[in-house]
Formats: structure tokens, sequence, C-alpha cells
């Protein structure tokens, strides 16, 4: 293995170089049976628990293709803006590898479910960026290697290797973009957005779990760069299996700054595939591009063509939920909010509570009070998403209602609060449990006011003389008599009419 | 005459894991040369107004329906494996992609 490969600064990288990147996502399905057979698509099994005929590549065995799965690749390429194709096939795409037991990957080749197609990616600042997508085609996933022998589980090194094949023929979408040129500096950030997007995008159309963690959700990056203001891309690499959002942000980052070396030394880009490594946060060589890729597709003689029908494509269109993307923009103009307010919203992950919560009743603005004010450091503290902490929309309604209506002050609310999350009840129920009740009745506070004005003669003088700022330290005597529970407002009237001054 | 090298051979041999030796390797070359011409014949009978065509009978959308069915049990599943291990099928390590 090569020795630690050199690095450009980031910076530096970006003064001389403009990067070109090209993204292949994988989204498995979650349909119930797989691509090609009726054997169960579960994630975590025990080995070759969910395995047939068909995914063993027996001879004499002929797949069929899931309806289902259809239709999913069919609704990703719609809610990718794609041209659904009049007519496609599937081609085989023949290689050796344990991970296939029939010596081929049924895929799409020259004809795939979906393509020309876009996508609007919106960055952390609001800035929003064009993906084009080139294609979107339907695939089967291959079978689970653990190299065994080896120091860390990875190949080098490993002495031979158990297969899996609970995963082969999951059926796949592979989303292909068009080279993307133009984001610059911003290039890592539009990676992680670009991924982050279509991961939002499958999960909310229902067709993926969409679970980056169980590798759902696979991207191969593609990183090439070419010397500012030419038109001509340079040789790219290709950093496989990159499988969360942090690691596409942080792998295209090291392959910018790691090609911007060599070329800076003169030197040229070998064209092959990198192997990421999350914890030192760099690439290695993989297998360099080479005539090992002719992979002689061919159409595959065991199924016919797709051939979706205008009708039926339109039917899926039908069936398409609202755009992530055009969603937020909808709640942030029906709520209100300024950009900041709303991306802290979106950041902290609680657009779906607050909508909730206004739906239940709340106004926007008190819903994002509760859930940013409240809940989220809360949530941050139990180290939970804020969703897990069990408060309801219609906790908070009532929550809030009991501080508007005078019941409640803003620090016994707090208090309340903690007592639902702590399982205690209703706001109602943990406010009368805990005797957290704001006096509003004026006997008790009108008795603490005269001891509070007895307990400090000269002040209450001050206050007669017209010195009405004084009473500051009046309220302050009540509110400690009444352990906080008074509402302080009220408490400075009443001195006030007390002494017969008006404020 | 279609031209079929002797490379060409070695490198189809060589992606279909096919060891051959040289004298084979020459006599391939000739041979698969042959095969190309009779095949192209096929191309005189179907001209430019012929489609092409991946299977001979014009059906399309064979589905079925999401619905899981058979499976095997894992002892099935390795009944024919020459190694097996922890339920799983044993095979070299490849130096290869993961």
């Amino acid at each position: 293995m090569a020795a630690t490969d050199e690095i450009l600064s980031f910076d530096e990288a970006m003064e001389r170089f403009d990067p070109v990147l090209g993204f292949e996502v994988h989204v498995e399905l979650n349909t119930k049976s797989k691509m090609f057979s009726s054997a169960p698509n579960v994630f975590g099994d025990d080995p070759n628990t969910n395995v047939n005929e068909v995914d063993l590549g027996m001879p004499g065995v002929l797949p069929v293709v899931n309806r289902a799965a259809v239709e999913s690749s069919i609704k990703i390429g719609l809610a990718l803006n794609c041209e659904i194709a009049e007519s496609c096939r599937f081609a085989r795409k023949n290689y050796f590898y344990p991970d296939t037991p029939k010596n081929f990957q049924t895929s799409q080749y020259d004809e795939p479910i979906a393509h020309d197609g876009w996508l609007d990616v919106e960055l952390e600042d609001g800035t929003v960026f064009r993906v084009e997508i080139e294609r979107a085609h339907m695939e089967e996933d291959a079978g689970k290697l653990t190299h065994m022998g080896g120091a860390t589980g990875r190949i080098q090194g490993a002495d031979y290797s158990l297969v899996d094949y609970n995963r082969a023929g999951v059926p796949l979408v592979e989303i292909v973009t068009k080279p993307i040129v133009g984001a610059g500096s911003r290039a890592p950030e539009l990676a992680r957005a670009y991924v982050s997007a279509v991961r939002e995008i499958v999960k909310n159309l229902g067709v993926s779990d969409a679970r980056m963690e169980r590798g759902n959700v696979r991207c191969d990056a593609n990183v090439s760069l070419m010397p500012k203001g030419a038109d001509k891309f340079g040789t790219r690499s290709e950093t496989k299996n990159v499988n969360s959002l942090r690691s596409v942000e942080h792998a295209v980052r090291f392959e910018i700054q790691r090609h911007a070396a060599v070329l800076a030394s003169g030197g040229t880009v070998t064209q092959e595939t990198r192997h990421w490594h999350e914890d030192t946060r760099t690439t290695t060589a993989g297998r360099p591009k080479s005539d090992a890729d002719d992979y002689r597709y061919f159409p595959e003689p065991d199924l016919v063509p797709v051939v979706p029908s205008r009708e039926w494509v339109e039917e899926l269109r039908a069936t398409l939920p609202e755009p992530p993307a055009e969603r937020r923009k909808r709640l942030k103009e029906a709520w209100g909010y300024a950009d900041a307010e709303f991306r802290d919203v979106v950041n902290a992950g609680v657009v779906e509570a607050i909508e909730e919560t206004v739906a239940a009743g709340a106004s926007p603005q008190a819903a994002r009070k509760w859930w940013m004010g409240e809940i989220v450091g809360r949530a941050k503290t139990a180290d939970v998403d804020p969703a897990e902490l069990g408060v309801t929309p219609a906790a908070i309604v009532e929550l809030n209602g009991l501080v508007e209506g005078g019941k409640l002050n803003n620090k016994m609310a707090g208090q309340v609060l903690d007592g639902v999350i702590a399982g205690e009840g209703t706001p109602t129920q943990v406010m009368e449990a805990r005797g957290l009740v704001l006096v509003s009745d004026d006997r008790p506070l009108l008795e603490a006011i005269d001891a509070a004005l007895a307990a400090q003669p000269d002040v209450a003088d001050k206050i007669r003389g017209g010195k009405v700022q004084a009473v500051g330290a009046i309220v302050g005597g009540v509110m400690k008599a009444t352990r906080g529970q008074a509402d302080a407002g009220r408490v400075k009237e009443l001195i006030l009419e007390r002494l017969g001054v008006s404020a | 005459m279609a031209e079929i090298t002797r490379d060409d051979v070695a490198h189809l041999a060589q992606l279909a894991r096919i060891e051959m030796s040289e004298a084979e390797l020459d006599k391939m070359a000739g041979e698969l040369a042959h095969i190309v011409d009779a095949v192209k014949s096929v191309s005189e009978a179907a001209g430019p107004d012929v489609p092409a065509t991946s299977h001979p009978i014009p059906l399309s959308n064979v589905f079925r329906e999401d619905v899981v069915g058979h499976v095997l049990t894992p002892a099935e599943a390795l009944s024919g494996a020459p190694d097996a291990d922890e339920d799983r099928f044993r095979v070299p390590a490849i130096l290869d992609e993961e």
C-alpha cells in the first residue's frame, strides 16, 4: 500500500482548481419481497435465511419482476423530475465476485427506467443549487461478504470470506447525476446536501427506509479537478460506499485536496476507485479503472421489457406526496417565521412537531417558543430526538393555554413541562399535583404585600413620596414570600394601589 | 472475414476466467472469426427497417405481486456449497471491490 497521500490545503486547492462532482446513489427499496424473487426483503435476519433458488442463481430458475419495485422506481424518477421511459429492459452486468452467485448482476444498461431529471438542492445558507440527474435505473443488491482472519475485517490480509446472500436480490434504484460543475469551494457541502436531499425524497415517498447506517442509501462520489477557468474535465476518482452524510462531505473534501496536490506537483491523477476510511478521514487506492470494467452487458433474456403505460405513470404521479423542499417553503410562509428562525427549526428537526402543534390549536409563534425554547434543549440534555421526549402537541397547547390564561408563569410552566416529560400526566394534572398555582386571588397577595411594606417602611415612604421605581424591592419581598408563584405585574399594581400612588 | 486477434481471445478468456494455452489462443482466434462471420449473416436478413429485439416473443410487463413466498432454510441453501461456515458460504479471499 502506498504511503499516505500528499494533500494541499483546501483553500489553496480552491484558488487553483475548479472541482467537478458526480454521484451515484444507491437506494434500497423497502418492498416486502425481493426484486426478482419472492424471498423476503428484511434487514438484519440470520445469514442465508431470506434466500431462495433465484437469489442463489441456481440453474433453471426464472426471475420475475416485482411490480411494487417498478412502481417505487417510477415514483423516484418522477420525484427527481425525470422522464419515465416508454419502454426499458434489464441487462446482465457480467463479473466474477462471490457477492453475486449468478456471476452477473441484473441491472439496466442503455435503457434506464428514468432519465434526464433534476433536483434543486438547498445549501445551509439557503442557496439553491440545481443538480442534473442523468438517469435512475433498477437493479438488484449483492450479497454481503465478511472477510475473516484479517486484522480489521477488511479484505487486506484476510484468509477467507463468508457470504450471506440475504441482501442479494434486494431491489435497488441507482441514481446517477450528470457532472456537477460550478460548486467551487462549496463542493463538499453540496455533496452532503445532495445525498441528504435524495435520502429525504425517498423517505418522503415511503419507498425506502432510507437508513444510511443500514446501507439503505449508499453513495459513490466522483471527484475531478480542472485548472481554474478551464472547461475540460480532469481525470476523476470514484470513492466507493461513502455511507453517511458526514463522510460524503469529508470524502469529497479530501479527494479535492488530494487531487490538487497531485496536479500541483505536476503529476497526473490515476483514474481509479478509492476506499473511504472514516477513522482517518482519508481515502486509499482501490482498483484502477481498466478493461477489468468490461462488463459485457447484454439484454437479460429471462426478463421481458418493462413498458410503463402513460396512464400508469400518471396514476403514480398522482400519489406523490408534496416534495420536502416545497413543503418547507409552504410552512415557512404559513408560519411567518424569519429565515434564520425557520432554518433553526429545520436543523433542530422539529418541523413536523411544530406542524402538529399548530394543527392542535397553538399559534405558530407559541409552537416555536415551546419546541425551540423549551423542548429542544431538554432533548439535547437527554441526548434524544425532541419528538422522543413524549411531549404531545395537545400537551403543549394545554400548557400554553395555562400560561396565557394567567394560571402559570413561564418559570412554573417549565417545571410543569418537566413533569409532563417525567410522565406525571397532563399539564393540568402536573400543575395540580405539584401545587404549582399562580396566585391570582388577591387576598393572600395583599397579606404578603402588607407584610413586605411593614418590613420595609422606609421603602414604602419613598414610594408614597413618588419614587415609584423603588417598588421593585417590595415586589421582590412579595415574590419571595409567595415562592415565586405570584404574578409580578399584578403585585406591582396592588402595591401602588395600597399606597395610593398611580403608576 | 471478421478480425479476431489473439489478444482479443486472451482478453475474453481472462474475462471469462478460462485458462488457455498459447496453442489454444491461436486456434480459437481463427475459429472465432469464422463464428462471428456465420452470425453476421443474420444482419443480411434484417435490414435497417427491422428493429433490434432482445426477445423472440412480443411480451412485456410480466410482473409478480410484492408478496413474500418460498424461502430455503440455511441448511438447504448451503447444501451445495463446496465449503460453509457459520451458516454462510465460505470462499477464498479475493482482492477486489468490497
